[in-house]
C-alpha cells in the first residue's frame, strides 16, 4: 500500500499525484516508469515517474483519466492509498553531453519529460524545450521545465496560449535556426510519429518514450510488444525509449487502439 | 513420525501390513479412476475439474502398492518423497502421517499431488508397469493425504532448527523459490521472500489455471510458510527496486535466483503483432492473476473462434481457458502429432472432453487483420513428420503447397517461454548462458557469484514445478552447509 500525499488538478482529466514509495524514489532514474493498481481488483497500469524526492521518499506521478482504471487512480485523494506501486521499471534514458538537445512533450507527455529535461540540463547541455497541448489547460509543469530549460517555447492548437501551432511547428523553428545534435520526443503516438518524421529530415537523433499497453511490466506477457527497426521488442524491459525514427508508429497506435 | 535410525519398512506395523495381503491380491486390484466434474457443466466455471479421490477409494488404492524392498517410485521424484512410506500410512488409515511424510521433502505437496506429470516420474518406475499393469496412482494419493490434512487438521510448523541468525533471500516466489524458502525455514535462516508481481506464487498463480489449481491450494501452503516465519515481500523487483549490493546492505548472507522463465516467444512470422494475437502468458495472466472476466479490472479480449498455438500445458492451460470464458469453437494448432506432444496425457483429454478441437501437423504462417488490425484469420502449413530432431521427436516438414486459411478472431501463441533475463542481468559477474539461463553447478545449483544460487526455470529455461522445487531444496542444502561452515 502506498500513501497519497499531495494531489493536484492540471486539467480536468489530468492530475498530479505524490505518492510514499521510498525504495523506488531512491532508485529511479530518468525514463523509468512504474506500474501501480488503485485496488485490490485494480487492473495494473503503468505510469512514468515525473519526479522523485528520495529524502521524502516518495514520487510523482501525472496521470490522465482515460478510462475506468486511470479514473479510479485520479479519484484517490491525500491520505488514500494506491493498493500497489512497483518499479522502477524499464530502462533509464541514456543521458550525456550531446550539445544542443530538443526536448519535446505533448500534453501530459511532459510530464515523464521533465526529469529528462533536468538530467540533459545537469549533464551540460543545452536544452530548449517545446510544450504542446490542444489548449492552454493543457500544458502543464511549465515552470518547471522552464526552470531546467535555456529556452521554453509554448505551442497551443487553438492559439490560447504561446504560439498556435502543433509541437512540429515550434520544433521546426529551431531546426531551421540552429544546430540540434539530439532529441527526445513524449507525447501521444500521433504526436511522436510527426515528431520522428521532422527530426529525420533533420538527421537528427531522436528517442521517443512510448506508452505501450502491460500488464506486469517486466517482459512476462509481451502486450507491449512494438516493432523497431523492424524488429519486435518489449517495450516493458527493453524500452521504454527508443529510436524513434525505427519505431513502427502506426502498428503501436493500432495497437493501442485495437487493446479494449 | 519414523526415526531416522530405523528403516520405516521394517517397523511391526508396516510388516504386519505389508504381510496382511499377498502381492497377488495387491496387483488384482483395479487402479482407482479420478472423480471429475461433468465436461458440459465444468466448462461454464471455473471449479477444480479433477475433484479428488475418497478416503475408501485412497486406502484401496494404497492397497495396490507392494511396498516394494527397493522401490523405484522414489528414484523417479526429483524431491525424493519417501513414497511407499506415505502410501503405507495411508493404507493403515494413518492420513496424518501420510502427510506427515510428504512434508519431510515436498513443501508444496498439494501442488504436486495435482500439477506434477507423475506418469513420467514416480510412476513411470512403479513394478506394476513392470507388469503391463498401471501404475498405482501416486499423484492421486499424494494429492488425498495433502488435502486430508489440511481439511483436518490444524496447519502445523513442521520441526525447525533453533534460529541461527543468518539472513537469506529468494527472488522470486514460484514453486523453487518456495521450496528452498521452506527448507532454508526449517534450518534455522531467517527468510525473506521477494516477488515482483502483486501476488506470491508465481507461475502457480498467474500460470496454472484455477480449474487444474485452485489458488486457495496455494494460499495455504504460502500461510504455511509464514508460519515458519517466512517473509514475504510483493512489488518488489530485485534488480530494480533494490539492488543485489542492497541485499549485503540489508544483511543477507545468500540469495537463492528463482525469477522463473517469464519471457514469452513468438514465432516471428508476419502479422503477429496484430491486435488479436497474444502470448499465453498475457491471456493466462488476465484471467487467473487479474481475474478478467470474474471481477477484475483488467479486460481481456474475447474471440468466437479462438485458435491456440502449440502442444504444451500451457497451450491446453490456454484452450480450456478460452471454453471458460464462453468461446464457441477453440482450435489447437500443433506443428507435430499428438503423439510428439509435451503436454501431460491427463490434459490433452481433459482439452478434447471439452470439446477442444485438435488440428495437429499444422503450423501457422500468417495472420491477416482487417482494416483496424484486428486478426481475421490465419493461414496454416500443413506438415508431416520427417527424421527425428535432437529431442528426439520425428521433426515436422511442410507439405509443399498444403496452406489453408482459418478464420480467428483471437490467437494464443503458447510456444515456450525464455529465461526473465531482468534480474540475471542486474547482477555483476553472474555466468548467463547464451540461452540467458543462470548457470550453476548442477549439484549443488551455485552459481559463479559465490553467495548467488539458482533454481527453477531461470537454470533450466523452462521445466516443471517439481523440477524448480527439486532445484530449490538442493541449493537450500547446499546453501545452508556453506553459511553453516
Amino acid at each position: 500500500m502506498n500513501k497519497v500525499v499531495s494531489k493536484e488538478q492540471f486539467s480536468a482529466n489530468v492530475t498530479k499525484l505524490v505518492v510514499e514509495a521510498p525504495l523506488i524514489a531512491k532508485s529511479r532514474r530518468a525514463g523509468h516508469f512504474v506500474i501501480v493498481r488503485a485496488g485490490e481488483k485494480g487492473e495494473r497500469i503503468p505510469l512514468t515517474i515525473a519526479d522523485s524526492d528520495p529524502k521524502a521518499g516518495t514520487i510523482t506521478l501525472v496521470i490522465q483519466s482515460v478510462g475506468d482504471s486511470t479514473r479510479k487512480i485520479c479519484a484517490l485523494e491525500p491520505g488514500e492509498c494506491l493498493h500497489d506501486v512497483v518499479g522502477p521499471l524499464g530502462q533509464a534514458t541514456h543521458i550525456e553531453k550531446y550539445g544542443t538537445v530538443l526536448c519535446a512533450g505533448g500534453g501530459v507527455g511532459t510530464a515523464p519529460l521533465l526529469p529528462i529535461i533536468r538530467a540533459m540540463k545537469e549533464a551540460g547541455n543545452r536544452v530548449i524545450s517545446v510544450l504542446a497541448g490542444r489548449t492552454k489547460d493543457l500544458i502543464i509543469l511549465e515552470d518547471e521545465v522552464r526552470a531546467s530549460s535555456d529556452e521554453t517555447i509554448i505551442m497551443t492548437d487553438d492559439g490560447s496560449y504561446g504560439n498556435k501551432g502543433v509541437v512540429t511547428v515550434g520544433m521546426e523553428e529551431v531546426l531551421k535556426r540552429e544546430h540540434v545534435d539530439y532529441c527526445v520526443t513524449i507525447g501521444p503516438a500521433i504526436m511522436m510519429k510527426f515528431c520522428a518524421l521532422l527530426t529525420k529530415k533533420y538527421e537528427v537523433p531522436t528517442e521517443a518514450s512510448l506508452n505501450a499497453i502491460m500488464v506486469d511490466g517486466t517482459g512476462m506477457c509481451g502486450a507491449c510488444r512494438v516493432t523497431v527497426g523492424g524488429k519486435t521488442r518489449f517495450v516493458c524491459v527493453e524500452g521504454p525509449e527508443f529510436n524513434a525514427h525505427e519505431i513502427d508508429f502506426d502498428e503501436l497506435m493500432m495497437r493501442l487502439k485495437g487493446a479494449q | 513420525m519414523e526415526q531416522n535410525n530405523m528403516d520405516p519398512r521394517n517397523e511391526q506395523w508396516r510388516i504386519d501390513l505389508r504381510n496382511s495381503k499377498s502381492p497377488k491380491e495387491r496387483t488384482a486390484i483395479p487402479r482407482v479412476e479420478m472423480p471429475q466434474l461433468d465436461p458440459k457443466y465444468r466448462i461454464t466455471c471455473n471449479e477444480e475439474v479433477n475433484q479428488g479421490i475418497s478416503a475408501e477409494q485412497a486406502v484401496v488404492e494404497a492397497s495396490r502398492c507392494l511396498d516394494c524392498a527397493n522401490p523405484q517410485c522414489v528414484t523417479g521424484c526429483p524431491v525424493n518423497i519417501n513414497i511407499p512410506t506415505f502410501i503405507k500410512n495411508i493404507e493403515r488409515g494413518e492420513f496424518g502421517q501420510a502427510a506427515a511424510t510428504l512434508k519431510m521433502t515436498s513443501s508444496l505437496p498439494a501442488v504436486c499431488g495435482r500439477v506434477c506429470p507423475q506418469e513420467k516420474q514416480c510412476e513411470s518406475r512403479c513394478i506394476h508397469t513392470k507388469m503391463k499393469h498401471p501404475a498405482v496412482a501416486i499423484g492421486y494419493l499424494e494429492r488425498f493425504a495433502a488435502d486430508w490434512q489440511r481439511d483436518n487438521l490444524p496447519q502445523e510448523v513442521p520441526a525447525m532448527d533453533p534460529a541461527n541468525g543468518i539472513k537469506v533471500a529468494v527472488i522470486g516466489s514460484g514453486p523453487s523459490g518456495l521450496s528452498f524458502a521452506g527448507d532454508m525455514a526449517k534450518k534455522g535462516f531467517s527468510v525473506t521472500v521477494f516477488e515482483a508481481l502483486h501476488e506470491i506464487g508465481g507461475v502457480l498463480k498467474y500460470g496454472i489455471p484455477e480449474f487444474r489449481l485452485p489458488n486457495h491450494i496455494v494460499d495455504y501452503e504460502i500461510e504455511g510458510l509464514r508460519k515458519m516465519g517466512v517473509e514475504f515481500v510483493k512489488d518488489c523487483l530485485v534488480g530494480k527496486t533494490i539492488s543485489y549490493e542492497d541485499l549485503h546492505e540489508m544483511g543477507f548472507k545468500g540469495v537463492f535466483v528463482g525469477s522463473g522463465a517469464g519471457f514469452p516467444r513468438f514465432m516471428n512470422i508476419p502479422g503477429e503483432n496484430l491486435n488479436g494475437i497474444m502470448s499465453s502468458n498475457e491471456y493466462l495472466t488476465r484471467i487467473n492473476l487479474m481475474e478478467a472476466g470474474r471481477g477484475g479490472d483488467t479486460p481481456v479480449l474475447r474471440g468466437k473462434t479462438i485458435a491456440v498455438i502449440g502442444g504444451g500445458n500451457t497451450a491446453m492451460d490456454s484452450t480450456r481457458t478460452a471454453l471458460r470464458m464462453g468461446t464457441e469453437r477453440v482450435i489447437l494448432i500443433y506443428r507435430r502429432s499428438e503423439e510428439e506432444m509435451p503436454a501431460r496425457r491427463e490434459e490433452i483429454g481433459h482439452a478434447k472432453e471439452e470439446g477442444v478441437e485438435f488440428m495437429t501437423l499444422h503450423n501457422p504462417i500468417e495472420y491477416i487483420g482487417d482494416d483496424k488490425g484486428r486478426v481475421v484469420a490465419m493461414r496454416v502449413q500443413k506438415m508431416e513428420l520427417g527424421e527425428p530432431d535432437a529431442s528426439g521427436r520425428r521433426s515436422p516438414v511442410p507439405v509443399e503447397g498444403a496452406i489453408e486459411e482459418i478464420p480467428v478472431d483471437l490467437v494464443i501463441v503458447a510456444v515456450g517461454v525464455s529465461p526473465n533475463q531482468l534480474v540475471p542481468r542486474s547482477i555483476p559477474g553472474l555466468d548467463i548462458s547464451k540461452r540467458n539461463t543462470i548457470v550453476v553447478n548442477e549439484e549443488t545449483m551455485q552459481s559463479s557469484v559465490g553467495d548467488i544460487y539458482a533454481g527453477g526455470d531461470i537454470v533450466r529455461g523452462g521445466a516443471t514445478v517439481i523440477l524448480a522445487m527439486g532445484d530449490g531444496r538442493r541449493a537450500a542444502l547446499n546453501m545452508a552447509k556453506e553459511l553453516l561452515g
